[in-house]
């Protein structure tokens, strides 16, 4: 299982190496909210979900939505390491003509699961999918990815009334907590209180756990894909940024705008802790 | 070609009748249909349906945005999503999830938005979309109707459902005037010309189609003849039938149950300011928000009257 647990930390810190490298390449991009969620990708991408790289419409696959859509970096890297596609590809971002637009597209880019971008749509367009599957007949399984600012919009919040109406328990909804939104803390701007509690009132089977680890979001999923009969909600305890100290401590790092020495050196410290990584497994 | 039986009387059956009854007809004929309402099954009669088949005629509560995302996500999975809900819920109130979860995505669904402009009535302002036509207008490659009568319902609905893109239907639910025989078929796109004439063209939709056959006919009195076009699809409008009547009549007058921005009006100045420069005019709402009423007071109080259509026709005239 350790073993298993530092290869999904290797993609982890490949998924952050690749979100810098697509968003230095134009020198500005969703710097914040793509490190934060790089480790629940790692564990979606690497230990959890069924899906055919060479056959993204394969009907019976599980599925993602990331709902917060500007997190397309990290979806792109993450998906580009899987070989949807030439890897190298994610650092066209935001190119002209490009399959990779800052917020995730279904039609640009293979793998993406669903067009997202307009904050809280993401989450009702899961719903629609999860159940579309359920009434097909389908196994398949939906992960929702949702920003903590995102959940100041209302449609969140219907759709999570709906999912629980439906009793949609092929779907799991991953709250990224990682406390701020564009202008500022979550607690200053539109204080959500307690998103566990919410959940839990919304009906929903809930856990709370370090969502900057693989290991604890690895453990959540598993535990979440025993409930039937009703949805399931992983709060994840994240940072803005998480992986790159400079980056967590910048207040304002929703979008950054560095020059490439600085990403090199973010990348240059990831690559550090890659390297140790795989130090660790080459001689395990 | 539709067969026009059109004697001024009413039409036997409620459009509420013939939604529900289609709908149901859709969902039982074809597994890949599915529709969803934002709890107002009942006012279309589809609730019963609902409540024996809850897996296909699913009520998402009170909640638009979440409904048309909904319909977007069934649409990925495969379905053919039917959307229900007022007209004013269908189109402002859940604008960007139509435009982005279904249009942008490329998840096709189809919207019934009823109780368009003054159909309102007693449900009042609130309730009253004079924009919802505008609003669509704008969604890249969607198709809008605005439906005549019940027979025209059922021949758009039932082939709405299999149409790419996004498409909304904005229809009444209480009766109104019998214009096409049982059975007659209607193109997407194809205006039908219900009346010839060679003074004035009057291109109509939704109820003003009867309101503007009794204005021919009034005009017919004092030796006017009108061409009387059913524009029933908006968008794509059959800019060919509009310009061809244009260049024979050398006016036109558009009447619409809509805000005179963004709708019927709108789209055929465009057409004409573009393809053939033609004196034009409208009978629409005169940019005002909606207000409660019977709908025959309504229609007095906006201008959506066949009189009203005859006498802008007549001043229309003398700008030839």
């Amino acid at each position: 299982m350790t073993a298993e647990i530092r290869q999904l930390e290797i993609f982890a810190a490949r998924i952050r190496i690749g979100s810098l490298e697509a968003i230095k390449a134009r020198g500005f991009g969703h710097v914040g909210g793509s490190l934060s969620i790089a480790d629940t990708l790692a564990v979606l991408y690497g230990a959890v979900m069924r899906y055919d790289a060479r056959n993204p419409h394969w009907p019976e696959r599980d599925k993602m939505v990331c709902s917060k859509g500007h997190a397309g970096p990290a979806v792109y890297a993450t998906l580009g390491l899987k070989g949807f596609f030439p890897y190298e590809d994610i650092k066209t971002l935001n190119q002209p003509g490009t399959n990779f637009p800052s917020h995730c597209d279904r039609l640009k880019t293979p793998g993406v699961d669903m067009t997202t971008g307009s904050l809280g749509q993401g989450t009702s367009l899961a719903a629609g999918m999860a159940l579309g599957d359920k009434l097909k007949g389908r196994d398949s399984r939906m992960y929702l990815i949702v920003g903590d600012g995102e959940l100041n919009e209302g449609q969140p919040w219907e759709a999570f009334m709906f999912m629980s109406a439906q009793k949609l328990d092929n779907l799991t909804v991953f709250v990224d907590w990682n406390k701020k939104q564009l202008d500022g803390y979550l607690t200053d701007i539109s204080d959500p209180h307690d998103f566990k509690k919410k959940f839990e009132a919304f009906g929903f089977h809930t856990q709370q756990v370090d969502g900057n680890s693989v290991r604890a979001v690895y453990e959540a999923v598993q535990a979440a894909d025993k409930v039937k009969g009703r949805p399931r909600a992983i709060v994840l305890d994240t940072i803005k940024g998480a992986g790159v100290k400079e980056v967590e401590d910048t207040f304002s790092n929703h979008s950054m705008t560095v020059g490439p020495e600085v990403f090199d050196r973010w990348i240059n410290s990831l690559k550090e802790k890659l390297a140790a990584l795989e130090e660790e497994v080459a001689h395990a | 070609m539709p067969k026009i039986v059109y004697d001024g009387s009413m039409d036997p059956r409620t459009f509420k009748d013939v939604i529900g009854g289609t709908i149901i007809s859709l969902l039982e004929g074809d597994p890949d249909v599915i529709y969803v309402d934002a709890d107002l099954m009942s006012t279309i009669g589809t609730y019963k349906y609902h409540q024996e088949h809850p897996d296909r005629a699913i009520n998402v509560g009170v909640s638009e945005a979440n409904m048309m995302g909904v319909a977007g996500g069934l649409a990925a999975a495969g379905f053919k999503p039917i959307a229900h809900t007022f007209g004013p819920f269908a189109s402002r109130r859940s604008y960007d999830q139509v435009f982005l979860s279904a249009g942008y995505a490329h998840n096709d669904i189809t919207v019934i938005g009823t109780d368009p402009g003054v159909c309102a009535a007693f449900n009042g302002g609130t309730h009253m979309p004079f924009e919802d036509v505008a609003l669509y207008r704008a969604i890249p490659t969607a198709t809008i109707f605005d439906i005549t009568d019940t027979v025209m319902l059922e021949s758009v609905l039932r082939q709405a459902v299999n149409l790419p893109g996004v498409k909304y239907i904005r229809v009444g639910r209480k009766n109104a005037a019998k214009v096409y025989d049982e059975g007659s078929q209607f193109t997407p796109g194809k205006a039908i010309k219900l009346r010839e004439g060679k003074d004035i063209t009057l291109v109509a939709c939704g109820i003003m189609v009867h309101e503007a056959l009794q204005a021919a006919d009034t005009l017919a009195r004092e030796g006017i003849e009108a061409e009387v076009l059913d524009m029933f699809t908006i968008k794509p409008l059959d800019e060919a039938a509009l310009i061809a009547s244009a260049r024979k009549t050398g006016a036109v007058l558009a009447a619409e149950n809509h805000n005179k921005i963004g709708g019927l009006y709108a789209a055929v100045c465009e057409a004409l300011s573009r393809e053939l420069p033609t004196p034009a005019g409208f009978v629409a709402v005169n940019d005002e928000y909606g207000e409660v009423g019977p709908q025959d007071y309504l229609q007095e109080r906006y201008g959506l009257t066949a009189a009203n259509i005859a006498a802008k026709a007549r001043e229309l005239l003398k700008k030839k």
